[in-house]
């Protein structure tokens, strides 16, 4: 019996980033390009073998700072957007406040978080708060701004209150948007902790990274630059796999009738 | 004594503003089924509206069973052109929606539960949505989600059925079949019906009595009152009585576009 192949869109993800490794190893070792500008895969690996330890260390304190940072935006987020989504009058008054806070590069807030708090843990906690926020505001005032006003008629015709149509339409509703921003919001917030780590701390991936390109330990950078994608993903396809279970009804088979 | 009346009731949705419907004064009995016709953006939309207590008259007063409405009131049904079932909900859950919200249900719900779902579960079997309760409302066809929407309007029992251009949104055969089912369930139980529709044929089908209204702002120009016999079979549509109703309003509503 032939032995049955995954279907092409289950392994091309993975082929893609093998290959992708293939041909950087191959590039590197064809040209001979040095280590210290540009480190091929394979002395990347050697490297990240060598300093598994200091690189776990420094992975599980930016995985806290991260999650620290991302579980603050979610309550802080989730809080806003219900208020500037439920009210036109709060929508209003946040609108140009949000936006304009959102423009400025949260990079330029970590000297300020250090002074108020000095370097480490909770600048770098704050960073991915502050960078991470956002999107899950807008996500969750969307889903509840963006209610159908025949609905809102209908319930409110049968003497529904407020608070009635926002746990009854507006929550489930917005439920999908809720967690579509985590997995935008759970990526964004390592760009904050690893940023903040990256100027203002002595711990973390972004301190290790950044202690070691001032020593040119290129493989060690790359290591680290790895190790946060590898977070990263999975941090994001743990979140995809929830909203998945919980808003499946978002993502119903297009082939269904109806 | 009327159910529904409207005393010159106006309505501007900004003050000051044009009317969207001006010097309104009809009364609708209990159990009568009325159609209100018109070009689009007469002001039909506003009318449910006023009715259901969801936006004040700027002028004029309008009583239902006898009391000024002067807010929601919770003896209304109301369904729409779109079905709006909520996608998270399974149907049933979705017909049992206003029981969740309409005094006595409300209190009533835990203790009441299996009863209240046998009557849900009837009221889908009554238009052929029998064993689709379990199934989202993604998983059925258009016409099915819109059974399955007057279901909602009709679980809580309300005395007073509101409809704006319900079926508009379905091709003509589902739509036959929905007038149908519309009239089978107000010849079992008689309600209060106001249809809003730009189908004239729908209009004289269904109803009792007609409304023809003008041009924004929206006023009343003709009551027609429909003598067909009921129960109306559908074949009723092919006589030439019938045609003759539809001629007539037709005109009307010819005369008030070229205008």
């Amino acid at each position: 019996m032939a032995v049955k192949l995954p279907p092409l869109i289950k392994v091309a993800p993975w082929a893609l980033t093998i290959a992708l490794f293939l041909f950087w190893e191959a590039v590197c070792t064809g040209l001979s390009i040095p280590d210290y500008l540009m480190p091929a895969p394979s002395a990347i690996w050697v490297a990240g073998v060598e300093y598994a330890g200091p690189i776990m260390m420094h992975a599980t304190q930016t995985l806290f700072t991260t999650l620290a940072g991302f579980a603050i935006a979610v309550v802080v987020g989730m809080v806003l957007g219900l208020a500037v989504g439920a009210s036109p009058l709060i929508y209003q008054a946040c609108y140009p406040l949000l936006v304009g806070f959102n423009s400025i590069p949260k990079v330029a807030f970590v000297p300020v978080l250090v002074v108020w708090f000095g370097i480490g843990t909770v600048p770098a906690i704050l960073t991915a708060f502050l960078i991470s926020f956002f999107p899950v505001v807008v996500n969750v005032a969307t889903g509840l701004a963006t209610l159908e006003p025949e609905l809102e008629d209908v319930l409110r015709s049968l003497g529904a209150k407020r608070w009635d149509i926002m746990t009854k339409v507006g929550l489930p509703r917005s439920l999908p948007y809720f967690f579509a921003s985590l997995k935008v919001a759970i990526t964004l917030a390592f760009v904050g902790s690893v940023i903040s780590e990256t100027v203002a701390s002595n711990l973390g991936i972004g301190y290790l990274m950044m202690s070691a390109s001032s020593s040119m330990n290129m493989p060690l950078v790359f290591a680290g630059l790895i190790v946060i994608g590898v977070m990263g993903v999975v941090m994001y396809e743990l979140f995809a796999v929830l909203e998945k279970r919980l808003t499946g009804w978002a993502h119903r088979n297009p082939n269904a009738p109806g | 004594m009327s159910f529904v009346s409207f005393e010159n009731v106006s309505l501007a949705y900004a003050p000051g503003g044009a009317n969207a419907i001006e010097n309104v004064t009809l009364s609708i009995r209990e159990g009568e089924f009325v159609a209100v016709v018109g070009p689009s953006g007469c002001g039909k939309s506003t009318l449910m509206k006023l009715v259901s207590g969801l936006k004040p008259p700027s002028e004029g007063y309008v009583f239902v069973d006898g009391r000024e409405v002067g807010g929601p009131l919770k003896i209304i049904g109301m369904a729409f052109q779109a079905a709006n079932l909520l996608p998270w909900r399974t149907t049933l859950d979705n017909v049992m929606l206003p029981l969740e919200i309409v005094e006595p249900f409300r209190s009533n719900l835990k203790k009441e539960k299996a009863k209240y779902t046998a009557d849900a579960e009837a009221l889908l079997a009554k238009v052929g949505l029998a064993g689709y309760g379990d199934k989202f409302p993604w998983e059925l066809s258009g016409g099915m989600q819109q059974r399955a929407s007057i279901c909602r309007a009709l679980i809580h029992q309300p005395r007073l059925l509101m409809l704006d251009e319900p079926f508009g949104a379905l091709d003509a055969f589902t739509r036959e079949e929905l007038w149908c089912m519309l009239r089978d369930l107000w010849q079992q139980q008689p309600f209060t019906v106001v249809l809003v529709t730009h189908d004239l044929r729908e209009a004289v089908f269904l109803a009792d009595t007609v409304y023809v209204m003008s041009k924004r702002p929206g006023r009343i120009l003709v009551r027609k009152e429909i003598d067909l016999p009921r129960p109306r079979p559908l074949d009723v549509t092919y006589t030439d009585a019938f045609a003759g109703y539809v001629h007539e309003l037709r005109e009307h509503i010819g005369r008030i576009r070229e205008s």
